[in-house]
């Protein structure tokens, strides 16, 4: 049992990620984790503010489920099923991000620079972790799916929109580390 | 009783996306300097699972637990919207290092700045909400 400690291997994990998939596709749902978000903005009142939030929340509420069962899972995988996992990172990446502040690279699971509680006072974190955000929701909105929906699901069905959009996820994705961290780091 | 079997699937999906690293903000940003397989392989292998398992339940018809067929709606064809709101999700994918699944995962394995994240992702899709009718689709 003690490889369930050790990382996941791609190979094990990647047809984890299709099995998720199938067993909503099973019990009748489908594989969307952004869709949450409107979910959630409709709770918070947003159906006054536009009619795209307007629909019967409690459609929803199985996906919500699988969100808040999510939230369990990061839970329990950190606390019991790993022994301080760290990604084992490529050295050339690791040094290359040492090198631009995140000292924390190599020796942990997510940036201590951006995800330790002490980065909350830092205003700068902050903006990068709140707009960080706003982009993830706006665009997957937007564009209609994220990366379960639109990588995962819509490709799976080879569906040509899903595909332009994980093209969408890519470019955006290489002018941020390319183009705009050498700005902000 | 069902719901139970949601929460199921959403803890068994949490825990990969956490044991998998997919949630971790350095191999995205690995991924994006194509310095490793890791998240390649880990998109493609469930691809390749992916795409294997949706055509066999097409061609064979296969019903759903409710005994509805299995359908996997289309997207509405079009170009912009995939392009450009995939571009603006991309962004964010690579600056937060977490895509809507992971930043949930990552508040349950008590990282939590990412409830900013969580919250900025909430206050984007609403911002989507309010110009939807005056941006191109």
């Amino acid at each position: 049992m003690q490889w369930i400690l050790e990382p996941w291997p791609w190979y094990i994990s990647g047809p984890l990620i299709a099995l998720t998939m199938f067993m909503l596709l099973y019990v009748g749902k489908s594989f969307g984790m952004s869709s949450n978000l409107r979910t959630l903005c409709t709770l918070c009142g947003a159906d006054k503010t536009s009619d795209f939030f307007k629909f019967d929340w409690k459609s929803q509420r199985w996906n919500l489920l699988v969100m808040t069962g999510a939230v369990i899972g990061g839970f329990v995988a950190s606390n019991y099923l790993s022994d301080d996992q760290v990604p084992n990172l490529n050295p050339t990446t690791v040094a290359q991000l040492q090198a631009t502040g995140f000292e924390s690279a190599g020796s942990a699971y997510a940036p201590a620079e951006l995800f330790a509680e002490e980065a909350l006072s830092d205003p700068k974190t902050l903006a990068i972790l709140l707009i960080g955000g706003m982009l993830v929701g706006f665009g997957a909105r937007y564009a209609g799916g994220c990366t379960s929906g639109h990588s995962i699901s819509g490709i799976s069905n080879l569906q040509l929109p899903s595909l332009i959009a994980t093209m969408g996820f890519f470019i955006g994705g290489l002018l941020m580390i390319h183009l705009i961290f050498p700005l902000i780091f | 009783m069902k719901s139970i079997i949601y929460l199921i699937i959403g803890t068994f999906f949490g825990i990969v996306m956490y044991k998998s690293e997919a949630a971790s903000w350095f191999r995205i940003y690995e991924m994006f300097n194509f310095q490793s397989i890791h998240m390649y392989g880990l998109m493609g292998s469930a691809l390749v699972v992916g795409i294997i398992g949706v055509q066999y339940i097409k061609r064979n018809k296969i019903k759903d637990v409710h005994a509805n067929p299995i359908i996997i709606t289309d997207k509405e064809k079009s170009f912009p919207r995939y392009l450009i709101g995939g571009i603006f999700f991309g962004l964010g994918w690579a600056l937060a290092g977490a895509c809507p699944g992971p930043m949930f995962v990552l508040a349950g394995a008590g990282y939590f700045p990412i409830l900013v994240v969580i919250l900025g992702a909430v206050l984007g899709t609403w911002v989507y909400g309010l110009l939807k009718d005056r941006l191109p689709h």
